[in-house]
């Protein structure tokens, strides 16, 4: 049986890694991207120069051949679902089965001047590619956006020195993400690295050079106009489906998927950022385009291609991201604007760089997320004790196991504990401690 | 931390280049080593102690400054900005430069010393430069080898400072260059050269055989075992170190404790050889090149080793133990070896590596030499040709000329990887009789690859931390870099004993159990 994948990213090279492991199906990648998967979460850090592009790859060259896997660096023009066949500008490739794993493309939402040139997002490589043909005597960007990838692309700007300016529609930073704290840090953190955070701001238009050129922004609430040498466009990403349009294939804003990720066409799937659920986890979205859930639809496409029926469950949330110098991790639910029976206790490091913030029911006192800025926590005592819904106090108890820093790094458990301490009158004391032999203990006790 | 900086957005106030006092730093630095260079031309000072302070003032203020500006004006953090950008740290010109004028150093140092003013009878030139410095510390001349311990010792030291700003956020780096610095200045230069001063062995604590493989030479057991209560103190710490210490703290913590944490060698590719640790080869050709080649020198000097000592103790010059009190020592160790083989032949099954199973061929093979020579008299193979060809290729060329001249085209740790026998006989107990392990967090891994990229000593952390998998690497020298470089908090250098024997079996990344399986008919 043949195999074809449209789509080397973390999803489509996951499906081909597993089908491999689980039969001897011929495979097949099509990517018009690049020949070799690489991580797309590091495309930051070749433009900042802490690595080549090559570095960014995890598989050597010989990886490929090795398990059988067919590169085709062609891109797919269209596809006939009928004949099993996808149509490259020349020439046709047969399918027994097919995945589409094609990923996202930057949102734009109808501005005046957003298809004009030195305007662009940051997705695909090519993207890369086009920043770095605009950076050489740039003056200042704008950055259009302020969710992962804005400030993705703000650091990266700052890198080289270039001002950035971040047009920001919310109040504070990824406050429709982060909880009001949280959220308040990186807003302060990002001014901090000298970025002009310009929050509760939308954009106007982007000004045309009179070549076809951005030159400048208009920003809506003020009017002000910023000039700049290169406009990005950093306002989410949304399902990369344009060439499957007016297909047989069900679409919504993505590929409508059932949980065992088939499409309405037989032998056709949809796994990562495209694959739209159609019975979401509870709380869960219908598209995720997190890196995480890429790879374990990668997994569960597998199963179910070689005749092993699983359905997608993408467990308990976790995340995890890096504003500027802080960390961020999350694990289990922690809501921007928490629902009436959720109680925070939330700790910050005085540095205002460092925060621990740890929900839980008001009722029945069960823990229910954990979300961490500059603190390093471990993801699986943490899911642990959400997957069995562990009286908080219990958890504050034993909170030192989840500690996840370096050696030597000073442990806050104890300040977080007060916290609870003091808004409950409890005297909770901190009974663990950061040890491998503990952690394991607890992992398989 | 510091301040909030507004107006950077603005006016731009940090440009691409270097600012004007690092243009300065560098500057003063350059003066420093122009001093050197004019010793080195052949130039007398009129003040000699006066220029060589001057010279190395000179540097290490330069660096120190220099590092000042670059880092104490950003924020806390990863500061690898422009890595692949920058000419010295990706063999550019700078770095070609550089990898020539310290191979050319090293090449005058070890085979053209008198190039560097050495003499017979006074020196001059460069030797010269430190005669005064010399005389100060120990009460005679210089030697070649006197400077290179300055020098090396100051570059530990102030590169040992940027390297601590570089990290600042970091306290697991930050104790870690202390202690080599601390290992660098008092261990190996101040301990042994006042030693010397005091009409005892010149010897440094912390360097053990095989690294130091000249332990065991002639002229070394003459004069541990020389009639003083020291060299026989000297000689049996250097045993201890080398059979008891090392095995036990390699065991808690991993070789770490000594190659990132004492070791000189270390010590210099931590601190001067930072810039350079993204250049290590990372691919799997590279690896086997590595397992190969490392193991190959540590049974070189094992042989080596034991053909000096053999003759030693079959010659004329009969030391602190009889011809068979080495007999059974021997016996001893490569009993030792089999037994620690046949003991971990679990671990060792598993990791599927068959390098073990040489080691113990070629130590049985070693020992039946040794057994001949106790017999016959004389070692089969010529050990004094045999010490001076050790000498030459992996004393010198490899762990001077290559390890450190190749600095700016190779990475930093060339030689603990593919030459060090110290680092592989550490290397094999890490892999099979300790607790750490570098863990990986969970699902965590984005494979960015930073990891794989920052460590020097070309492991692909990546590879094991993507599938969610615990990382025990014989060659791994426990930096700590790729933890500190991991943008999603994955990696975290640890140890215990609770899975001593199934460090690596779990895959955490896999999120499919076979009771979530339907069998399709």
């Amino acid at each position: 049986m043949h195999i074809a994948i449209i789509g080397n990213g973390i999803s489509g090279v996951t499906a081909a890694r597993w089908i491999r492991k689980l039969s001897d199906h011929k495979i097949t990648i099509i990517s018009s991207e690049s020949k070799f998967f690489y991580s797309r979460t590091a495309l930051m850090y070749i433009y900042m120069g802490h690595m080549r592009q090559k570095d960014t790859q995890p598989y050597e060259a010989g990886f490929w051949s090795k398990n059988r896997i067919d590169l085709v660096h062609k891109h797919v023009e269209s596809i006939d679902f009928a004949g099993k066949k996808l149509n490259f500008k020349a020439g046709q490739l047969g399918y027994d089965k097919l995945i589409l794993a094609v990923g996202s493309k930057s949102n734009k939402f109808g501005w005046p001047g957003q298809d004009l040139g030195k305007v662009g997002g940051l997705y695909h490589l090519q993207d890369l590619d086009y920043m770095e043909k605009h950076s050489k005597g740039l003056e200042r960007a704008v950055i259009v956006g302020g969710g992962l990838i804005g400030i993705e692309m703000a650091e990266m700007f700052a890198s080289r020195k270039i001002p950035v300016t971040m047009l920001v529609r919310e109040e504070s930073y990824w406050n429709n993400v982060l909880p009001a704290e949280e959220s308040e840090m990186i807003s302060r953190h990002i001014k901090h690295h000298g970025i002009d955070l310009k929050l509760g701001c939308n954009l106007d238009q982007i000004i045309d050079d009179g070549t076809g050129n951005a030159s400048a922004v208009i920003v809506k609430e003020t009017g002000e106009k910023i000039d700049c040498g290169f406009v990005g466009l950093t306002a989410g990403v949304s399902p990369n489906i344009g060439f499957l349009k007016g297909t047989d294939l069900d679409l919504s804003r993505g590929i409508k998927v059932n949980k065992y990720l088939e499409t309405n066409i037989k032998d056709v799937y949809a796994i990562g950022d495209c694959a739209d659920q159609q019975e979401p986890t509870e709380g869960r979205r219908g598209i995720e385009a997190i890196w995480y859930t890429g790879r374990m639809m990668g997994e569960t496409v597998a199963y179910n291609i070689c005749d092993k029926q699983v359905a997608y469950n993408p467990g308990i949330w976790f995340n995890s991201a890096k504003f500027l110098d802080i960390e961020y991790q999350v694990y289990g639910t922690v809501l921007a604007r928490p629902a009436e029976h959720h109680v925070s206790i939330y700790w910050e490091h005085e540095d205002g760089e460092k925060s621990v913030r740890i929900v839980y029911d008001k009722n029945t006192h069960e823990i229910l997320g954990f979300n961490l800025m500059g603190v390093r926590y471990r993801h699986e005592v943490c899911e642990k004790w959400l997957a069995n819904k562990v009286h908080i106090e219990e958890v504050l108890a034993q909170l030192a196991l989840a500690n996840f820093d370096p050696e030597f790094y000073k442990m806050y458990e104890q300040d977080v504990i007060n916290i609870y301490n003091k808004q409950t009158g409890k005297n909770i004391k901190s009974k663990s401690k950061r040890s491998w032999n503990l952690v394991h203990q607890f992992l398989k006790g | 931390m510091s301040k909030v900086n507004e107006s950077m957005s603005l006016a731009n106030p940090s440009p691409p280049f270097l600012d004007l006092q690092q243009k300065l730093a560098s500057a003063l630095g350059a003066i420093g080593l122009l001093i050197l260079l004019i010793a080195f031309g052949g130039y007398s000072f009129e003040r000699p102690m006066m220029a060589l302070i001057s010279s190395l003032g000179l540097i290490s203020v330069g660096t120190i400054w220099f590092s000042l500006r670059a880092y104490l004006t950003k924020s806390a953090g990863i500061k690898n900005d422009g890595v692949y950008f920058s000419n010295i740290s990706y063999r550019g010109l700078a770095a070609w430069i550089a990898g020539i004028v310290i191979t050319g150093f090293y090449i005058l140092l070890y085979w053209f010393p008198q190039m560097l003013g050495q003499g017979a009878a006074a020196n001059t030139g460069l030797v010269g430069l430190f005669d005064p410095l010399s005389f100060a510390i120990k009460g005679f001349a210089a030697s070649q080898w006197f400077v290179y311990g300055v020098l090396y010792t100051v570059a530990i030291l102030a590169f040992g400072i940027k390297f601590i700003l570089k990290y600042r956020h970091n306290k697991y780096q930050v104790l870690r260059t202390i202690s080599v610095m601390f290992f660098q200045l008092g261990f190996a230069f101040l301990l042994p050269e006042f030693l010397q001063a005091m009409n005892q062995p010149y010897y440094n604590f912390a360097n053990m055989w095989p690294l130091n493989y000249y332990f065991f030479d002639g002229y070394n057991m003459a004069s541990y075992t020389g009639g003083t209560n020291f060299g026989l103190l000297m000689i049996l710490w250097g045993l201890g170190m080398v059979f008891i210490i090392s095995p036990i703290l390699t065991y808690f913590y991993g070789k770490r404790w000594y190659c990132s944490w004492v070791c000189g060698c270390g010590g210099l590719a931590e601190t001067a050889g930072d810039p350079f640790r993204q250049l290590s080869d990372k691919s799997i050709l590279a690896w086997n090149i590595e397992r190969w080649m490392i193991h190959g020198v540590l049974l070189f000097s094992f042989v080596m080793t034991a053909g000096v000592l053999s003759t030693y103790f079959t010659g004329e010059a009969n030391g602190w133990v009889s011809k068979n009190g080495f007999l059974i020592i021997m016996a001893a160790i490569v009993g030792f070896i089999v037994l620690f083989t046949l003991w971990r032949k679990e671990e060792i099954r598993q990791s599927g590596e068959n390098i073990p199973l040489y080691i113990i061929g070629a130590s049985v093979a070693v020992f039946i030499l040794v057994l001949i020579t106790h017999f016959s008299g004389y070692f089969l193979l010529n050990s004094d040709a045999l010490r001076k060809w050790y000498g030459f290729f992996i004393g010198s060329a490899f762990s001077g000329v290559v390890g450190v001249g190749f600095y700016p085209l190779m990475g930093s740790r060339v030689w603990c990887r593919f030459g060090c026998p110290m680092a592989a006989i550490l290397g094999l107990q890490q892999k099979f009789f300790s607790r750490f392990r570098i863990t990986t967090n969970g699902g965590q891994c984005i494979s960015c690859g930073n990891c794989s990229t920052y460590c020097e000593m070309g492991i692909d952390v990546r590879a094991y931390a993507q599938k969610g998998q615990n990382i025990v690497r014989a060659s791994c020298v426990g930096c700590g870099v790729c933890s500190a470089v991991c943008p999603r908090g994955v990696l975290r250098l640890e140890g215990g004993k609770a899975d001593l024997h199934s460090k690596t079996d779990e895959l955490k990344t896999i999120h499919i159990t076979e009771d979530q399986i339907q069998i399709l008919s």
